[in-house]
């Protein structure tokens, strides 16, 4: 008797039928009720599903977008106020859309922060990180493209800024410009193409390296506020000894971590979507104008701490470089901590302190990235880019040198 | 070999099942709603509908005898002036129809008429021949050569041969089966047609 | 001590920005940028009577192309009888968007500019920001219109509500200020004094602006107030399901010691 295939056995009717053809109860019975995570996580852990929960909330309010909205130059903001005045909810989805694009950065960088903390970048979870990082240069590919497609006057301009950044490559750079606007200024064939790439190209490569995070945290398993591994202790019956099953445990709390953040969701989406003019800017209520520079050109807030380092250097080049690099030196991270511990509450002083200050510099460059570029606050853009750098180039040194406490045997956890 | 983590025996199962078919039931509820404004925006647009406004067309400008064909909700309304002489002849080929008094057909309580009509001058019709939708040809002309001596006027459908007399009414012999089809009309004064509002109640 | 490292690191990085918030701008702050409409959205009648406004005064030369005359009767309880008399201009249907008559090149050649569509100044610019425009013309013989304005330099629009403000001439002050190591002069306003009155009085202007800018916020979201009145319900849902996971959440982990 293969008794080891037979996956219907006590299993009736339809279960029966559908086990003998898709491995369903395999799944649910081997990656969430035997997926053993530990138990200890806190409210940082919470921003992974929310992230996910995010993205089909995108994917669903961006389809029926697609069904009204006209990425012409010609039709492209009056479609955007037609949904909005005309077509039955339409100001609903509309506003799904735009306060999505910022939770899902919230929820994106307190993710990544949690990392941060923890260390959850660090071996054997460094290809987890990596693609995580990808997540988040797509994220940003995906939201830069999506502004420009309402045709305001920001989108515009911003755009304009944006690609014309691509012209310092050296060499190539001008003609990289035009053939990614496909003109000889921002134009219908760029917004077209941004159309395509955001509906389209984007979301599935989105979708990819979601599924192959998943895949590589399935693999690794779950790190923890402690930074222990916890398959480093196992019972008897070889279950990790602070693991707990993901279902039901983590699957009713994620549940109640989606109710609190739709109700600070619903309650932005109902009550103030544009907050304050930063989830919908004031200058792109009017339509696209070449001839007319909004006052302030800025990014939207989730990337105004890079455009505040990109601003921060006197040469446009240089500038472009930087912003590069900011981003660039995240991927290096697991192989910059060379602490002996991975958890920052088990690290020394230095490392606290300079986790803290990296969040004040980010903080503080994502405000100056709103504010004009003069006086002041170039100079405490130079300062912040400096801190914010620090923080990595100097890590290998702080982390090598610093008094940690010991790592605990077994995670701290109160019921 | 016990599980450390598995549900202990004094875990109240009672409670768990009340208060997860709760948050289900509650949730089931919120996804209901969440799905509403997702289908709803599937309605006809408020420009859609300001398009497909009743159309109003002053009659007095049609001479005797004249057709024009109008758009109303993306369709195209005939809208024919008939004559007396004209009117005068759709009495007499009752046996050559298949649906005489309009008993099988599509058309408005107050088009269920010999005429088809409110008034009887004025006949307005679908321009969709009710076989398969193409657009019948106009054929006014009594005993016109092209459809036969006792031809007494009226449509003739080039797709597939379908013939409707002057009250838009199907002859024997069509692969038509029911007679051309009566939007909704009003007239809002003698002169003043008003196609998309019923004669009778409010607007389509 | 993790925690609340990053909080004071927070609370210093709040401080700091905030402070910062007055350092730039452009020019010095007066007193009439601090004029606020006072304008309530969910007040029908004031939304009438700026409707009634915006028909008599505006809707000549600037159109509320996003708008019709239809779902603008309907959500202000205006009656159909009313909306044809109160609302349309001749020669337009109910169910028309609200275009003004004036053509873009007639508007560009006789003002300079073509009348800019209002259907969003509220949402671009503000409410503020237009009561204040429509508050602070005054008498420059040295501009075509014989009007300029402090918001709107040197703005091509005329002063139409003349009638009703009255006009009013503009005091300011010269005030020498050393830039960069160069002497700078700067015109800064100090007030204004009516030249010659208008049929409204100063608070009657108010109020009429008021209602006129409370109706082009309308005209910018027309269904504001249907979302925020559905938002509380869905809030309180959203805390019904929330409440029954969290109880739910609880009662599963007490097997987790």
């Amino acid at each position: 008797m293969a008794a080891s295939t037979d996956t219907t056995a006590g299993k009736t009717g339809f279960r029966a039928w559908l086990n003998k053809r898709l491995p369903v109860d395999e799944f649910v019975d081997s990656q969430l009720i035997g997926y053993f995570a530990p138990k200890n996580f806190n409210l940082w852990y919470f921003f992974g599903s929310l992230a996910l929960l995010v993205f089909v909330i995108q994917i669903l309010s961006g389809i029926f977008l697609t069904m009204h909205y006209k990425p012409s130059e010609a039709m492209a903001f009056d479609s955007v106020e037609y949904i909005m005045r005309e077509v039955e909810w339409g100001w609903l989805i509309r506003y799904l859309h735009s306060t999505g694009a910022s939770f899902f950065f919230i929820v994106v960088y307190l993710h990544m922060f949690r990392a941060l903390m923890y260390g959850s970048y660090r071996a054997p979870r460094e290809l987890l990180w990596i693609l995580g990082m990808l997540l988040y240069l797509a994220l940003m590919a995906e939201a830069f493209m999506g502004y420009v497609l309402p045709w305001g006057n920001m989108s515009y301009w911003g755009a304009q800024v944006i690609v014309t950044l691509f012209g310092t490559i050296p060499v190539i750079g001008p003609g990289i410009v035009e053939w990614i606007r496909g003109d000889y200024g921002i134009a219908d064939s760029t917004l077209n193409r941004f159309f395509a790439l955001h509906v389209i190209a984007v979301p599935f490569a989105i979708a990819f390296l979601i599924l192959m995070h998943l895949v590589a945290l399935r693999q690794t398993g779950s790190n923890n506020p402690d930074g222990i591994e916890i398959k480093a202790k196992t019972g008897a019956d070889g279950k990790p000894l602070d693991g707990i099953p993901f279902h039901p445990y983590y699957t009713v709390k994620d549940i109640v971590g989606v109710g609190v953040f739709l109700l600070f969701f619903c309650g932005v989406i109902f009550f103030v979507p544009t907050f304050g003019g930063l989830f919908l800017e004031k200058p792109n209520f009017e339509p696209a104008n070449a001839l007319s520079t909004p006052e302030h050109i800025a990014p939207v807030w989730y990337f105004t701490a890079f455009y505040a380092m990109l601003r921060a250097v006197p040469d446009q080049q240089m500038g472009a470089l930087l912003m590069l690099l900011a981003i660039v030196v995240l991927f290096f991270l697991p192989w910059l901590d060379r602490s002996p511990v991975k958890s920052i509450r088990y690290k020394g002083w230095i490392s606290k302190l300079a986790l803290a200050l990296f969040v004040v510099a980010f903080v503080a460059l994502s405000y100056l990235g709103l504010q004009p570029a003069d006086g002041l606050y170039v100079i405490l853009a130079r300062i912040f880019t400096a801190v914010y750098f620090a923080f990595f180039i100097l890590m290998p040194w702080y982390t090598s040198i610093e008094t940690c406490k010991p790592a605990p045997e077994r995670v701290s956890y109160h019921a | 070999m016990s599980d450390e983590n598995a549900t202990p025996d004094d875990a109240d199962l009672s409670r768990r099942k009340f208060l997860t078919v709760a948050t289900a039931a509650t949730g089931a509820v919120g996804a209901a709603f969440t799905l509403v404004p997702f289908i709803a925006s599937w309605k006809p647009s408020e420009r859609a509908r300001a398009l497909g406004a009743p159309l109003e067309i002053d009659v007095s400008k049609l001479e005797p005898g004249q057709m024009i064909t109008k758009s109303w909700r993306k369709q195209p309304i005939y809208v024919v002036r008939r004559t007396p002489e004209s009117l005068a002849k759709l009495g007499g080929h009752d046996g050559n129809l298949k649906d005489p008094k309009s008993e099988a057909s599509d058309q408005p309580a107050y088009a269920k008429n010999d005429m088809r009509s409110l008034k009887p001058e004025v006949l307005v019709l679908y321009a969709a021949c009710t076989h398969l939708g193409c657009l019948p040809k106009q054929f006014f002309t009594v005993a016109d050569p092209a459809m036969g001596a006792d031809w007494p006027g009226g449509f003739f459908c080039p797709c597939h041969g379908s013939r409707f007399d002057l009250a838009g009414r199907v002859f024997n012999g069509s692969p038509a089966s029911a007679n051309l089809r009566v939007p909704p009309h009003k007239f809002e004064s003698d002169t003043m047609l008003v196609i998309g509002v019923d004669a009778t109640q409010g607007a389509a | 001590m993790r925690k609340s490292v990053v909080i004071a690191a927070l609370g210093l990085a709040l401080a700091l920005t905030s402070s910062l918030g007055f350092a730039a701008g452009s020019g010095p702050h007066a007193a009439w940028m601090d004029w606020k409409p006072g304008n309530d959205v969910s007040n029908i009648a004031s939304l009438q009577r700026g409707a009634a406004n915006f028909m008599g005064y505006c809707a000549g030369c600037h159109s509320l192309k996003y708008n019709r005359y239809s779902r603008v009767a309907a959500d202000l309880n205006i009656p159909e009888e009313q909306m044809e008399k109160l609302l349309l201009l001749p020669g337009t249907k109910k169910g028309d968007y609200m275009i003004s008559p004036m053509q873009a090149v007639d508007g560009e050649a006789w003002f300079g500019k073509a009348p800019p569509d209002l259907s969003l100044i509220t949402r671009s610019k503000g409410s503020d920001y237009v009561f204040q425009f429509l508050k602070t013309f005054y008498v420059d013989p040295k501009h075509p219109n014989g009007t300029n304005n402090l918001a709107l330099p040197g703005t091509a629009m005329p002063h139409v509500l003349s009638a009703l403000q009255g006009l009013q001439e503009a005091k300011f002050e010269t005030v020498e200020k050393t830039v960069d190591g160069a002497k700078v002069s700067e015109s800064h306003w100090q007030s204004f004094e009516l030249a010659s009155p208008g049929q409204l009085s100063a608070e009657e202007y108010d109020a009429f602006l008021r209602d006129t800018v409370n109706f082009l916020e309308y005209a910018g979201e027309p269904y504001k107030a249907k979302r925020q009145s559905l938002g509380v319900w869905v809030i309180l849902f959203l805390l019904v399901f929330t409440g029954f996971a969290y109880l739910l959440k609880r009662e599963y982990w007490k097997d987790v010691k």
